[in-house]
């Protein structure tokens, strides 16, 4: 396996993020020396993204030099490390009408039935790459490129919460009610997050999503 | 003892020192935007720097009080009455029962901490008290606070003093800056327009990002990033090319371009702008960002010592 280039950059004095390719061997890859850098520098707080994990710290306390050795080390032995498969969870969701006001909108733009917009999403699997944007939110890889639409010109002041929607290349579920600008084909009663529970997220990295169909 | 809210003013929020360790779960740390003013508040009450306290977006509120108490306001200088008599910021004040604090609106600065002596106690969330606006947790209700909330106040780990002061901390128009990841992306007129511009706070800024007005920068390529961690300080350029200065409730993930990031020890001065004023920027190395927050620290420190009370 050929190594992916890598870069290491200064997020301010407080912030070093490791960047490689968002391609999902490399967020293997970053799962690994995420859970790694969490056991060894516990003071550090870690933070994955797409393609890039971040460590942010008192740099009046611990070395800028330090965080970033620990980055290269934990990279270079996430090669072949071992990362658990996460769970497989089920989202179930309401596709259409009041719950997805969009999917009209997008059956039409890609010039398919509602059936088969439905079909396509719950036909795939998705990995959870990492956690962001809103608590509990996941962004998710694996969207099917033939229902990848773009976002609506016009962001909506507020999307409820459970809204399960497409932007681009991506679909993922609301978390929260907030605003936002993806097209929504469904809704799902899942709770995604929850601070009084002990784990506060559904979700993690690693995990993989199937999204079924309710009526 | 409690606080009855009489008007909140434009927003008042429960605030602490956050809840940081949550981000890899998407939770934002939150938490008073200018944290020294909540640090030496809470000193001047003989409270633990990190006591939930009212942060006063703006000024505005009216606030009465059920019993005797010890209060002090910093953070932005605001004229202040407590029945009708002047009240002075930075310093502990003694407030009897059924008196009542109106606060005029900010005259220098933007956010003003109210501290009372045995913290604002509300239930901690997710190990603070500090109010997520966005996601509708910590804090009262996890909202902001609205006229007839009554706010219980937690009992004092020791009797507390009126009368101690300090003097508030300087401020300009400057936020000290690092070069960010993206700065190299920004063509050399771009740089030049970013840190000569005189920048004013737009009226669109929140408890997430300081919004600037001013020239229109444009960044080589899209900006367009795969999302990737954001903390509070940094400068986010967007589309519309108007820089965002990342404040406390900033999300956690951001996918754009990142020219500038704010040093630590000047986060609380981006929080205190306040509409309309100018900001500008000025470049520093590293190792002057880390004297800066050394010297921060050693402010709070001495501060801290000096209020300590023999028991």
């Amino acid at each position: 396996m050929s190594e992916a280039p890598l870069t290491i950059q200064a997020l301010g004095e407080c912030a070093l993020t490791l960047t490689v390719g968002t391609d999902l061997p490399s967020q293997r890859r970053l799962w690994a020396a995420w859970h790694a850098l969490q056991q060894r520098l516990p003071e550090v707080e870690w933070v994955l993204g797409m393609g890039n994990l971040s460590g942010r710290f008192d740099p009046l306390v611990t070395a800028a030099r330090l965080v970033e050795k620990a980055l290269e080390g934990a990279w270079t032995h996430s090669l072949g490390g071992k990362f658990g498969e996460g769970r497989v969870i089920e989202i179930p969701v309401r596709y259409g009408g009041e719950q997805g006001p969009d999917l009209a909108v997008v059956a039409a733009l890609l010039d398919l039935a509602e059936s088969e917009v439905i079909e396509r999403h719950t036909a795939a699997e998705y990995v959870v790459y990492c956690l962001g944007f809103l608590p509990g939110f996941a962004y998710l890889g694996g969207l099917d490129a033939r229902i990848a639409v773009p976002r609506r010109a016009e962001p909506r002041r507020r999307v409820p919460a459970g809204s399960v929607g497409i932007a681009g290349n991506q679909t993922g579920v609301y978390p929260l009610a907030s605003p936002g600008g993806w097209q929504l084909i469904g809704r799902s009663d899942i709770q995604l997050f929850d601070p009084y529970r002990e784990t506060p997220v559904l979700l993690a990295p690693g995990d993989t999503v199937r999204f079924v169909a309710v009526p | 003892m409690s606080l009855t809210v009489l008007k909140p003013g434009p927003q008042t929020t429960v605030e602490d020192l956050g809840r940081p360790g949550y981000r890899a779960l998407g939770v934002p740390a939150g938490g008073a935007c200018d944290t020294p003013a909540l640090r030496i508040g809470n000193r001047l009450v003989g409270n633990p720097e990190g006591a939930a306290a009212l942060e006063v977006t703006l000024g505005g509120l009216q606030l009465g009080f059920e019993q005797d108490c010890v209060f002090a306001l910093t953070g932005a200088m605001v004229a202040a009455q407590l029945d009708g008599i002047p009240v002075p910021g930075w310093q502990s004040v003694r407030a009897s029962a059924g008196s009542v604090l109106c606060l005029g609106y900010a005259n220098a600065g933007a956010r003003i901490y109210l501290c009372v002596a045995g913290g604002i106690d509300v239930p901690p969330v997710l190990g603070s008290r500090a109010t997520a606006l966005l996601a509708g947790l910590g804090g009262y209700a996890g909202r902001a606070l609205r006229a007839g909330d009554v706010l219980r106040v937690g009992k004092p780990d020791q009797p507390a003093r009126a009368g101690a002061a300090v003097r508030a901390p300087q401020r300009g128009e400057v936020l000290r800056v690092l070069p960010g990841p993206e700065w190299p992306q920004l063509a050399r007129t771009q740089q030049k327009a970013l840190l000569g511009a005189v920048w004013t706070l737009s009226p669109d800024s929140n408890r997430m990002g300081a919004r600037l007005a001013g020239p229109t920068l444009a960044l080589d390529g899209s900006g367009e990033l795969a999302s990737h961690a954001v903390l509070p300080g940094v400068v986010q350029l967007p589309p519309s090319g108007q820089p965002i200065i990342l404040l406390a409730d900033a999300q956690t993930t951001g996918g754009y371009a990142k020219p500038l990031v704010v040093i630590a020890a000047d986060l609380w001065r981006a929080a205190q702008f306040s509409p309309g004023e100018r900001v500008r920027f000025a470049e520093v190395s590293g190792q002057g960002a880390l004297a800066a927050l050394l010297a921060q620290r050693d402010w709070i420190n001495r501060i801290t010592r000096s209020l300590a009370w023999p028991l």
